[in-house]
C-alpha cells in the first residue's frame, strides 16, 4: 500500500521549512520501508499552521500542522499516514472552519492540486473556460466578463469588461495582454499564491483575454522578488505550449496566443500600469500621461489590456460557469469574491477569499482571531502602502469598494495589515512618506520632492518642534501631493499619512483635538 | 584572458543573444546580473551599441531600478523587508540587530565579502512576518535568534 502525502511548495511554507520537512518525510519513510508518494501542493493559505502536511485517507485529506523537522519521527510513530492521533492532528482539512467559511472561486484549486501538473489542472475543472471561449464570438466572451461585474483586483477596481471592450473595438494588427504581477503592496500575497499554487489558471485567463480582444502576445510582468512564482510559471508555460494550450494553433482552433514572463527589477512604481509598460519596453519606469488610455495606445503604442493576476485568474471560472454565477456573489457594485490577505500582527494570518460584504471586524476577529501578541488591535492598514489606516471605530465598514471609498479609505488589492497598540502612528506616517520618496519615479514634483519634505516635517513633529506650525504645513503638503500627482503613488501617499494624523493625533504630540481639524 | 576581458566576452554574448527581443534592455541587464552578480559600468557601451541607445540611456535604466547594482556584491545578499507588515511584527528591532550583527548598513558589504545587506519593500511573505531573503532562499518569522543561527550556519559552511 502506498500513501499520498502533501507538503506545500508555496514560498511562505518554504520560508518556514517546508522543503526540509518534505525531504525528512521521504527519508523517514525510506528508513521504515514505507512506500509513499509526496506531492508538493500549493498552500491552503492557513499560514499559522504552515508547514501544513496533509495525508490522503478514504474519508478525505487529513491535516497536521504546524510541522517542524523534529516532529517527523513522532508523526510516523503515531501512524499519521493513516490519520493517527498526534498533538499536531487537525482533522479533515476541508472541515477546518477558517477554510470552510470561505467562498473560494479564484482559489478553488489552490492547496488541493499539484500546481505544475497539467493533468491535475484539467481533472479539477481546468481549461473548461477556455474550451467554452473557443466556441464563442469575441463579443460574447467580453459580454460574459462584463456581465460578471468583475472589477480590477489590482486596486483600482475598474470594470474589466469595459477595458476589454475598448481593446476589442480598437482596430490594430497587433494587440497585447499584460498581466500585472508586480505585487508590491505590503501585506499582499494573493497574486504570489496564485502563480505558485495554480499557475495554469493565470495562463488560461490570459489566453481567454487574448481570444476576446484579438491579441496574440501576452506578457506577465513579474516582480523579481518572487523567484518561486517565476519557476512555477516558467514550468507551466512550457507544459501549456507542449500540450497545445499556447502557441500558433491553440487546441486546433487556428487561433494563436504566445506568453512570456518578464522580470521587474525592484521598482514599486512599475506596478502602475503605464510605468510597467515603459519598463517592458526597456526604459526607466516613468509614469505616462493618460490619455491615451493603454487600451487604445499601450505597449509599443498598441492597444493593450493590462490586468492584475487575480482579475485574469478569475476569468476562467466566469467563462466556465457564466457571468451570472460570479455576479451572484457580492454586494452593491462589488460583485464576486475578493481574496483578502490577513497579515501583520494577527494571530491567524492567511488568505481569506470571500464574497464582498463581510465587515472588517468579522475578518479581523472571526478569521484573524485578533492580534498575534494578544494586545488590542490599534489600527489596520487596508490596501497596501497607499491605503489608509483604519481605527477601531471604522472596523464595521463592510468590505466593499464603495463603502471603503465613502470613509476615505481604500480596499485596493485586499491586503489587510494589523498593528497592535505598540505601533506608533507618527512613525508609520513618516515611513509612508519615506517609502514614497524611495519609490517615486520622479516625474511629478509634488511626489519627488514633497515626499522628502514630508518625512522631514514629520521628523520635526516627532521631535516636538513647532507642532502648531508643522501640522498645517504637513496637511498643506498632503493636499499638494493629492492634487498634483499623475498616479496613485504621489496621489495616495496622503491617505495613510492623513488617516494616521486624523485618527491618532496623540502619536503626533497633539493633545488638543481642536488642533486636528 | 584577464578578468575584465572575460567579463566583456560574457556581456557581449548575452547582449547578442537577447538584443532582438522586443524591449530587450531589462532581460539583458537581468542576464548580466545573474551571471556576474552585478552590471559592471564597462558593460554599458556594449549594451548601448547593440540596442542603438545612448550610454546615458542605458545608465539611466540601470540606476532607476533598485535591484540592479554596479558593484560586486558579497557572497550572500541579504534582502531584509522594511515594509509595514514586517514593521507590525518587530521588523525595526530585527533591522537594528541585523545591522549590528553584520556591522554594516543597508547597501553595504561586510569587510570579509561574505554578506551584502539590501532593504526590500515586501517579499510577499507578510503572513509570516518579519521576512528576509538570502540569495533565493526565503525566511519567515525571523527572530534575532533565528537570524543569528542562519548567519552562523552560512559562515560555518563558507
Amino acid at each position: 500500500m502506498s500513501f499520498t502525502i502533501y507538503v506545500p511548495c508555496d514560498s511562505s511554507a518554504i520560508s518556514l521549512g517546508a522543503d526540509r520537512i518534505a525531504s525528512a518525510i521521504i527519508e523517514e519513510a525510506k528508513k521504515r520501508s514505507i512506500s509513499i508518494q509526496l506531492i508538493r501542493n500549493g498552500s491552503r493559505g492557513l499560514f499559522w499552521l504552515e508547514p501544513l502536511v496533509e495525508i490522503d485517507t478514504p474519508s478525505g485529506r487529513i491535516a497536521y500542522g504546524p510541522v517542524k523537522r523534529s516532529d517527523i519521527t513522532s508523526l510516523f510513530d503515531a501512524n499519521f499516514l493513516e490519520g493517527g492521533a498526534h498533538d499536531l492532528f487537525l482533522g479533515l482539512t476541508e472541515e477546518l472552519s477558517y477554510l470552510k467559511k470561505q467562498q473560494r472561486l479564484t482559489f478553488a484549486r489552490i492547496g488541493k492540486t499539484d500546481p505544475i501538473s497539467l493533468e491535475d489542472y484539467i481533472k479539477n475543472d481546468g481549461y473548461k473556460g477556455l474550451s467554452n471561449a473557443l466556441n464563442q464570438t469575441q463579443a460574447d466572451i467580453v459580454k460574459a466578463v462584463t456581465d460578471s461585474g468583475l472589477r480590477g483586483r489590482g486596486g483600482a477596481a475598474f470594470p474589466t469588461g469595459i477595458k476589454w471592450n475598448t481593446v476589442l473595438n480598437t482596430p490594430s494588427e497587433q494587440k497585447y495582454i499584460i498581466c500585472n504581477a508586480d505585487e508590491g503592496d505590503s501585506g499582499t500575497f494573493s497574486d504570489r499564491m496564485v502563480m505558485e499554487g495554480d499557475p495554469f489558471v493565470l495562463i488560461e485567463g490570459m489566453t481567454i483575454a487574448g481570444l476576446a480582444v484579438g491579441a496574440n502576445q501576452g506578457y506577465i510582468y513579474l516582480r523579481v522578488e518572487y523567484p518561486h512564482a517565476h519557476k512555477a510559471l516558467a514550468t507551466a508555460i512550457e507544459k501549456a505550449y507542449a500540450a497545445g494550450y499556447l502557441g500558433d494553433d491553440i487546441k486546433a482552433s487556428g487561433k494563436a496566443f504566445h506568453l512570456e514572463v518578464r522580470l521587474g527589477a525592484g521598482a514599486y512604481i512599475c506596478g502602475e500600469e503605464t510605468s510597467l509598460m515603459e519598463s517592458l519596453e526597456g526604459k526607466r519606469g516613468l509614469v505616462r500621461f493618460k490619455p491615451p488610455l493603454p487600451a487604445i495606445s499601450g505597449l509599443f503604442g498598441k492597444p493593450t489590456v493590462v490586468n492584475n493576476v487575480i482579475s485574469l485568474a478569475s476569468v476562467p471560472i466566469i467563462l466556465d460557469k457564466g457571468g451570472d454565477y460570479y455576479r451572484d456573489f457580492g454586494m452593491g457594485r462589488s460583485r464576486g469574491t475578493l481574496p483578502l490577505q490577513l497579515a501583520g500582527n494577527i494571530k491567524h494570518a492567511g488568505l481569506v477569499e470571500l464574497a464582498f460584504g463581510m465587515t472588517l471586524r468579522e475578518l479581523l476577529y472571526d478569521f484573524g482571531g485578533g492580534s498575534a501578541t494578544g494586545k488590542p488591535i490599534k489600527a489596520v492598514q487596508v490596501g497596501g502602502p497607499l491605503g489608509a489606516y483604519l481605527p477601531e471605530s471604522q472596523f464595521d465598514t463592510p468590505l466593499d469598494y464603495e463603502a471603503f471609498a465613502a470613509n476615505w479609505t481604500v480596499l485596493g488589492h485586499g491586503g489587510v495589515v494589523a498593528f497592535d497598540e505598540t505601533a506608533n502612528m507618527a512613525e508609520l506616517a513618516r515611513y509612508n512618506m519615506e517609502f514614497c520618496a524611495i519609490e517615486s519615479c520622479g516625474k511629478c514634483t509634488p511626489c519627488r520632492i514633497g515626499s522628502t519634505r514630508g518625512y522631514e516635517v514629520i521628523d520635526s513633529i516627532i521631535a516636538g518642534q513647532n507642532i502648531g506650525k508643522n501640522i498645517p504645513l504637513l496637511r498643506d503638503l498632503c493636499n499638494t501631493l493629492l492634487n498634483g500627482s499623475l498616479c496613485a503613488l504621489g496621489g495616495m501617499t496622503p491617505y495613510p499619512v492623513l488617516s494616521a494624523l486624523n485618527h491618532f493625533p496623540k502619536d503626533f504630540g497633539i493633545d488638543n483635538e481642536a488642533n486636528v481639524a | 584572458m584577464t578578468e575584465s576581458s572575460t567579463m566583456q566576452v560574457t556581456v557581449q554574448n548575452i547582449t547578442t543573444s537577447l538584443k532582438d527581443k522586443p524591449g530587450a534592455l531589462l532581460p539583458i541587464l537581468h542576464a548580466i546580473q545573474d551571471t556576474l552578480g552585478f552590471v559592471p559600468d564597462e558593460s554599458i557601451p556594449t549594451i548601448a551599441k547593440a540596442l542603438n541607445l545612448s550610454r546615458a540611456e542605458v545608465h539611466g535604466v540601470i540606476s532607476f531600478y533598485h535591484y540592479f547594482r554596479n558593484t560586486k556584491p558579497g557572497k550572500n545578499t541579504i534582502h531584509l523587508c522594511r515594509a509595514e507588515s514586517c514593521q507590525a511584527m518587530g521588523g525595526k528591532h530585527l533591522e537594528n540587530h541585523v545591522k549590528s550583527r553584520l556591522g554594516i548598513d543597508f547597501h553595504e558589504t561586510t569587510a570579509d565579502g561574505q554578506f551584502s545587506l539590501e532593504p526590500v519593500y515586501c517579499l510577499g511573505n507578510c503572513a509570516c512576518s518579519p521576512a528576509m531573503q538570502i540569495g533565493t532562499e526565503i525566511y519567515g518569522r525571523v527572530s534575532t535568534e533565528s537570524f543569528d543561527t542562519t548567519i552562523n550556519e552560512i559562515e560555518a559552511s563558507a
